[in-house]
């Protein structure tokens, strides 16, 4: 089907499809601004910029979902429009969402030909579905997968595989990849770099967006850059490095991105001695009032599992926790706020905000869960709490949902911080929130630190790991790798994180 | 950070509504032409405003309550039965039909939070069941009688000062209402609300998930029992009296923008939807239309709010403007 | 949340085995039957009768006809992820539809059928659009639609109205053997539900839609076409339902869908037999089971003459014990 009439070849540098001059706006707010983009067949095309420099918006004209206001769309020299997803799959071009397109319960094959079910004598033929699905999955060289299982049982990177085989079986020649390394662990991550090229020697065009540098050099032929809604640059991978990539991205440099290390550590605030459960084992570990103390791992290291454990969602089950000097059992997100520990969470959306609700109301949601009080003083310690995380909002009242990014993990932050919790960890703190409000919530965490609270960040973005940090905790397997003094270098920290060459 | 009242979200088109069809009555009906008839009003609709505030607060915690139209017609039938027409037996039954109203709302919570069964079912088994015991108990058909001071409460009238003779049903009315819209706006209502909004986040911030979803039965439960006792005393004893009662509160909540689901309404709101829903059977039967079509009005009504509501809201994002200020 | 996915990884880790017996809800819906069949059959034997005589075995099924019928329908549209409320009423009116056309005449009953299930169908397509287009919530939508009918049916009747020819009469009492031919048509209907939804581009695109409408949507499924298809589907089933009760009664009747209480108790069935209120999974099969337990119980509360309040408490109970049982199968795994 799909995959015979794809011409392999990068030498055929003839563009399969171009976006020209794109522009879109909302609500008279533009987000594209003249946008050019090629995708030539059996190409890896890097697609980088910041939060907020149109990316997604773009990936949503190419699917379809929105029409441009201005500009041309040509596929195969044919100028076209899409008023909807399905004129994009016709005309070959799939997108592969960092939300799988899935349905859990349902099996592969019947996911792959969902909308295209092949019809014989009046029913769905499912023989063809499930030899065709299992032909596309041995192209792919992928035979781990039954064309006949449950997709609920398959992990994230096989979904993946499943979802990309749901774009080809519909004869997609563009497969457009919206951060596809985000969910996965990173021993998934090298298997997603085979499968990339198998496509791409298969004459697939990919367009492959990321925030990771690492991967955009590894895996692109080309890069193009977005800021601020326009185009800065297309250039060969090879004619560019990082700096210059990230430089294009920023538009000025990032020195002054992280604050100076001021404090000094105090005492022992929270101490881990041999704690661990089903996910992590034997960890000591002390955090100090006034010092922020980072943990880095690969996916799966057992990272966030730490956050989880002494939050209480999954309690350590061996080994004890001491809060200032006094051993404690942290058996719940209660007992957690009540012991003064905060926690932002990873999952913003889905676990750290109720989202039509107003700032006010989910800056004083911990008070009011966990604590009890007279509402008057809550309100009345709003305007110093917002203030003090420094919230752009039109007005207490208004719903979070309406709020960028970095806005809505301030008000995160902020309902965190209306409990005064002398240990706070944060889970990615900076996760979709542009550089601006990254450079503002560094500071706030700084200024926390040197007011005396004890501070765990977990992070997967190194950088940000290691001008944070006073100290670096790698975990690896679920158990501490080592530990790094401030700034550490990123090949010492992947070196004890991966386990590969001498630890520092 | 300004200090004028203000109305959450969505309150203003059911007030509008409420205000439209309070002005039409005057010019349908002459016993509209002087306070007395409002007050009849309010004093018919208390019981749905009541149950309607009671189902807003599962409502808005992301569940349904379908149980409470029977539980109505349970306490009716068993207070007549106790009570038996002795006013010494007036006080204890009341203090009865509460504590059975609270012991429901337990049960339906319960089940709820403990054994994960949606609440559409549990409530559905719920009235199932009450249905099916009373009948079971009382033998077919409502035995019995109200007392007199029992039916003051659905009837009669206070004095109150100033105001003069005010029906006891609109005194509990502006209790309950006073009361919700107290409880909504401290924490324990806030909570409620993000709880229909996002679970998640109310787990993760320490809050007792469980006992707020718990919470919010009860008092749909308990609320339905004053029901219960005001219908009795306002309309007296039969076997169909909560009948529909459920839908109706449902369709008086939604009617006043809350949405089914939870995380987004208000209580005014619901109990202005509940009022509404009232104003409109009246100028109904003011204008002759049979009380067969109420039903047929009431349907069409609350497709139109709903479909409003799914259609008004982009309409109400394209007019406010996205000025930002520093909080 | 990457808490969630490593959990998920860690439980799919090992390699899909080959099939296994899997205790379906189905199956522990067909068990809890038979284990009903033997414990009713105690019960009434104990009170001097037997439960599965001939008379017992028509009874089940003669009760079951109807609400299997219904919740037929009502299974298409919970998979499909949307409810109906006003599959009641339409019971009520197809059946004096179908009455009144048909006006005791042999030679107008294919008009009053074909006229019932064409008013029936009109219904479930006004309950899909403003499900679709008017974008309201399911729950809101056929619950208002229930109401118009209500009106419809209060201020234009009182009482029975129509008559039905003795000749069509037959189709409510004849029977092979201890089995009604009502039954046989009802299972017959089934098996085609379960072909329509198991074997059928738009049975599966109904599975599609109610497992994620958004998923469906973005794959192509023409989502809205689907919906209305279930609610027509689920109409025409409760009108087929109402015409088989003029057939049963001689005569049309507004209330005979809400005394019995379709609405809900067609749902009760569908949960019952193990489908999601959520849609997306379960199926017709499930349901039947459901309704058969249903119908059983009463059975055996008419043979032990016990009080027919008693049925709606029990039936309460059973239905929260089920769905309790399900959801506890389901979330086994649930992380806090």
């Amino acid at each position: 089907m799909a995959v015979t009439h794809a011409t392999p070849g990068a030498e055929h540098p003839v563009a399969v499809v171009r976006l020209e001059g794109i522009e879109k706006s909302f609500f008279g707010v533009p987000v594209l601004r003249g946008v050019d983009l090629s995708l030539r067949a059996g190409e890896v095309h890097a697609l980088v910029g910041e939060n907020g420099a149109g990316k997604s918006t773009l990936l949503k004209v190419l699917a379809g979902v929105h029409r441009p206001d201005a500009g041309r769309i040509v596929v195969r020299d044919e100028e076209v429009s899409f008023a909807a997803p399905r004129d994009a799959q016709a005309a070959g071009i799939a997108i592969i969402h960092q939300e799988f397109t899935l349905l859990e319960h349902r099996t592969v094959a019947e996911n792959v030909f969902l909308g295209r079910e092949p019809v014989r004598r009046g029913q769905v033929d499912r023989r063809a579905m499930e030899t065709e699905t299992r032909r596309l999955l041995d192209w792919l060289g992928e035979d781990g997968i039954e064309p006949g299982t449950e997709v609920a049982r398959l992990s994230v990177a096989r979904k993946q595989v499943v979802e990309i085989v749901k774009a080809l079986s519909a004869d997609a020649t563009v497969l457009a990849m919206d951060e596809p390394t985000a969910a996965l662990a990173d021993n998934e991550v090298e298997l997603l770099y085979g499968l990339v090229r198998r496509l791409r020697d298969r004459g697939i065009a990919i367009l492959y967006v990321s925030h990771r540098m690492r991967e955009v050099f590894d895996l692109s032929e080309r890069i193009t850059v977005l800021k601020d809604g326009a185009f800065v640059t297309c250039a060969p991978t090879a004619d560019l490095d990082t700096d210059q990539v990230v430089r294009h991205m920023v538009g000025r440099p990032l020195e002054a991105l992280y604050p100076e290390r001021t404090g000094v550590p105090g005492a022992v605030r929270i101490a881990l001695r041999g704690a661990g459960n089903e996910r992590v084992r034997n960890l000591t570990f002390d955090v100090r009032t006034g010092e922020i103390v980072g943990v880095a791992g690969l996916q799966g290291s057992g990272r966030s599992a730490i956050a989880r454990a002494i939050w209480g969602v999954e309690p350590f089950t061996t080994g004890t926790v001491e809060l200032d000097g006094v051993p404690t059992r942290l058996t719940g997100p209660r007992t957690a706020v009540r012991k003064g520990i905060g926690y932002v969470t990873e999952d913003r959306k889905g676990e750290g905000l109720a989202l039509r609700q107003s700032v006010r109301d989910n800056t004083l949601l911990v008070r009011r869960a966990a604590c009890r009080g007279a509402e008057a003083r809550h309100k009345a310690d709003l305007a110093r709490l917002l203030g003090s995380v420094a919230v752009v909002a039109r007005s207490p009242h208004q719903e979070v949902r309406y709020l960028s990014g970095g806005n809505q993990q301030k008000v995160v932050l902020g309902k965190w911080l209306a409990v005064r919790p002398r240990v706070l960890i944060v889970d990615e703190p900076t996760r979709g929130v542009d550089v601006g409000a990254k450079q503002a919530l560094y500071r706030l965490l700084r200024e926390l630190a040197d007011d005396g609270m004890a501070i765990l960040m977990i992070s997967s973005e190194l950088p940000e790991l290691i001008g944070m940090s006073d100290r670096i905790l790698v975990m690896r397997e679920g158990a501490l790798a080592g530990e790094l003094p401030a700034g550490a270098d990123e090949e010492t920290v992947m070196a004890l994180a991966t386990g590969h060459g001498a630890a520092a | 950070m300004r200090a004028r009242p203000r109305l959450t979200g969505g309150t203003g088109p059911v007030l509008v509504v409420l205000l439209v069809l309070l002005v039409a009555l005057a010019f349908a009906g002459p016993a509209y032409a002087e306070p007395s008839g409002y007050l009849a009003l309010l004093k018919r609709a208390a019981p749905l405003v009541v149950l309607a505030v009671g189902q807003y607060f599962v409502i808005v915690s992301g569940g349904f309550d379908l149980s409470v139209g029977s539980l109505v017609t349970a306490e009716v039938v068993v207070a007549a039965r106790l009570v038996d027409g002795d006013d010494a037996n007036t006080w204890w039954v009341i203090a009865l039909l509460l504590g059975c109203g609270i012991l429901v709302g337990l049960v339906n919570g319960l089940i709820t939070t403990k054994l994960l069964v949606p609440s559409f079912i549990v409530t559905l088994g719920m009235l199932l069941v009450l249905d099916g015991a009373v009948f079971l108990w009382s033998g077919g058909a409502p035995r019995g009688a109200l007392s007199p001071s029992f039916r003051v409460l659905g009837r009669g009238s206070a004095e109150v000062p100033v105001l003069g003779q005010l029906p006891w049903s609109v005194i509990v009315l502006l209790v309950v209402v006073v009361a919700a819209v107290w409880f909504m706006r401290g924490g324990t209502g806030r909570l409620l609300l993000a709880l229909g909004d996002n679970e998640n986040v109310v787990r993760l911030a320490g809050g007792g998930v469980d006992r707020l979803r718990l919470l919010a039965f009860v008092l749909s439960a308990l609320l339905a029992s004053v029901a219960a006792i005001l219908l009795a005393g306002f309309a007296g004893v039969s076997a169909q009296v909560g009948d529909g009662l459920e839908f109706r509160a449902i369709t008086a909540v939604v009617l006043g923008g809350v949405l089914l689901g939870g995380g987004r309404g208000s209580v005014v709101a619901a109990a202005a939807g509940a009022l509404s829903l009232e104003a409109l059977f009246s100028l109904l039967n003011l204008l002759g239309v049979s009380g067969a079509l109420e039903s047929a009005v009431q349907g069409v009504i609350i497709i139109a709010a709903v479909a409003y509501a799914a259609h008004g809201a982009g309409l109400r994002r394209m007019l406010r403007r996205p000025v930002l200020d520093t909080v | 949340m990457s808490a969630v996915r490593e959990q998920v990884r860690r439980r799919s880790g090992a390699p899909a085995r080959a099939r296994t017996f899997v205790i379906t809800p189905v199956v522990v819906v067909y068990l809890a039957l038979a284990v009903l069949l033997v414990i009713g059959s105690v019960l009434v034997g104990l009170h001097g009768g037997v439960l599965l005589d001939h008379g017992g075995v028509l009874n089940i099924l003669t009760r079951g006809t109807v609400l299997g019928l219904v919740a037929i329908g009502q299974t298409l549209v919970i998979v499909t992820g949307s409810l109906d409320l006003s599959v009641a009423y339409l019971v009520g009116l197809c059946s004096l539809v179908a009455a009144e056309t048909m006006a005791g005449s042999t030679a107008m009953i294919v008009p009053g059928v074909l006229a019932a299930l064409a008013v029936a169908a009109v219904v479930g397509l006004v309950n899909g659009l403003v499900i679709t287009v008017l974008k309201a919530n399911a729950f809101i939508a056929t619950l208002g639609v229930a109401l118009v009918l209500r009106g419809y049916l209060e201020h234009n009747y009182t009482g029975p109205a129509g008559t039905v020819p003795r000749a069509f009469q037959h189709i409510g009492y004849d029977r092979i053997g201890p089995v009604p031919v009502a039954a046989l048509l009802m299972l017959l209907l089934a098996a085609a539900a379960w072909w329509y939804l198991r074997r059928t581009r738009t049975g599966y695109h109904m599975y599609a839609v109610g497992g994620d409408v958004d998923v469906a949507r973005l794959s192509g499924v023409r989502t809205g076409r689907t919906i209305v298809t279930a609610h027509v589907l689920c109409a025409v089933m409760a009108g087929l339902a109402g015409v088989f009760l003029a057939g049963r009664l001689g005569s049309g009747a507004p209330y005979v869908g809400t005394d019995a209480g379709y609405d809900l108790e067609s749902i009760a069935a569908v949960v019952l037999g193990g489908t999601a209120l959520a849609g997306g999974r379960g199926g017709v099969a499930g349901t039947i089971g459901g309704v058969l337990i249903l119908s059983t119980l009463d059975t055996i509360f008419d043979d032990l003459e016990l009080d027919s309040f008693f049925k709606d408490v029990v039936r309460g109970v059973v239905l929260i014990a089920a769905v309790a049982l399900y959801a506890r199968r389901r979330t086994a795994g649930r992380s806090a």
